[in-house]
């Protein structure tokens, strides 16, 4: 006579089951069902240099970086948000201060900044951005060019209120 | 296989080695990713190589498989080309450090976001260790032949971590080269390895 609680069949279909609800994402809790806020990724503040000034190009440009800022939960676009960022170029080291420029988002939480070529740098290519004005809680960005021969760069910032 | 074509086959390899580090140098030297690196980070650019190039002449040395080095002579120069390779990665981590501070300090945490970081630091203390092991054969109070084993493992250690180190940095080394570079040092510590074993 077997004793189990439960037949390895219904094991397995039940953690079947929960594998597909997991990775469908129906197991989210219904109170994060909006937006959830974008996490500082490891070695984002990096070479980091508060107070950038707002420019309207870094340098001589030639490679875009592009981005999106929304706020955590309802994924409302902020615009007027200023977003710093600085990386290893062809005209410059990260902790070179003509190497960092500011921008402020646009209506729809968008912006665009005009920068030097970023070039691979301790290993990688790749770039750094920062939100860091108060209203908000600070997030710092590290991302990673897919090709170092990439042009753009795209990040999406999602904010949580500080 | 008489020992002439034995001779000839030896001398063959060695050219073929001599050409890679040649080529890889050269390769290295002519990367685009330096024009936008100042001269203290092409230091440690460069310190680094020369470091793993070292590495690639320890084993064949420790076990007299250099030609015209057999034995004590070739102990010797291991010895000292040790101390070299522990100051060549010296200056490789200082010099990052003075182009990058926090991304060394990260590094040297293992907090970086980057996994060749890990295996990077992870690589230098096995070496470190590994020379601290041999400069204090005299005084350990272990027999020579788990001196040796324990000399081995850690120097192993480091040459996987600096091959897994290389391999995912996108960094002044041209690719195919880096690999081949990679290839002959691991081959000769490999060789080395077996060698000495058979005699044991």
């Amino acid at each position: 006579m077997t004793s189990t609680l439960f037949s390895r069949r219904q094991i397995l279909t039940a953690t079947g089951g929960l594998a597909v609800a997991g990775s469908s994402g129906l197991l989210v809790p219904a109170s994060a069902a909006g937006l959830a806020p974008t996490p500082t990724m490891r070695g984002g503040p990096n070479n980091y240099r508060p107070g950038a000034p707002i420019v309207e190009r870094i340098g001589g440009g030639g490679f875009t970086m592009t981005g999106r800022v929304r706020r955590a939960g309802d994924g409302m676009p902020l615009p007027g948000q200023r977003i710093q960022m600085w990386a290893h170029t062809a005209e410059g080291h990260e902790r070179d201060p003509h190497s960092h420029g500011a921008t402020l988002t646009d209506a729809n939480g968008e912006f665009i900044m005009d920068m030097p070529q970023i070039v691979p740098a301790f290993g990688q290519a790749h770039g750094h951005l920062a939100y860091d004005s108060g209203e908000f809680k600070t997030v710092f960005l590290r991302p990673l060019m897919a090709s170092s021969s990439d042009t753009s760069l795209h990040v999406e910032f999602v904010l949580e209120p500080a | 296989m008489s020992a002439r074509t034995h001779r000839l086959s030896g001398l063959l390899i060695w050219a073929a080695v001599v050409v890679i580090i040649l080529l890889a140098l050269f390769a290295s030297a002519s990367s685009p990713f330096l024009q936008w690196r100042d001269p203290v980070y092409q230091l440690a650019s460069f310190a680094g190589i020369g470091a793993f190039v070292l590495m690639l002449f320890q084993p064949l040395l420790a076990t007299g498989l250099v030609p015209g080095l057999p034995g004590y002579g070739g102990r010797r120069v291991h010895f000292y080309l040790g101390l070299l390779v522990v100051a060549l990665v010296s200056v490789h981590v200082g010099a990052l450090w003075i182009t990058s501070p926090p991304d060394v300090v990260d590094a040297l945490l293992f907090v970086s976001p980057t996994p060749f970081s890990h295996w990077g630091v992870g690589a230098m203390w096995a070496l470190f260790a590994a020379a601290v092991v041999a400069s204090l054969r005299r005084f350990l109070p272990i027999r020579y032949r788990n001196w040796r084993r324990l000399h081995v493992t850690l120097v192993t250690t480091a040459v996987a971590g600096t091959v897994l180190h290389m391999l995912l940095i996108e960094g002044v080394m041209e690719p195919l080269s880096k690999v081949a570079l990679c290839i002959v040092v691991v081959s000769a510590l490999l060789i080395a390895l077996a060698r000495r074993n058979q005699r044991v």
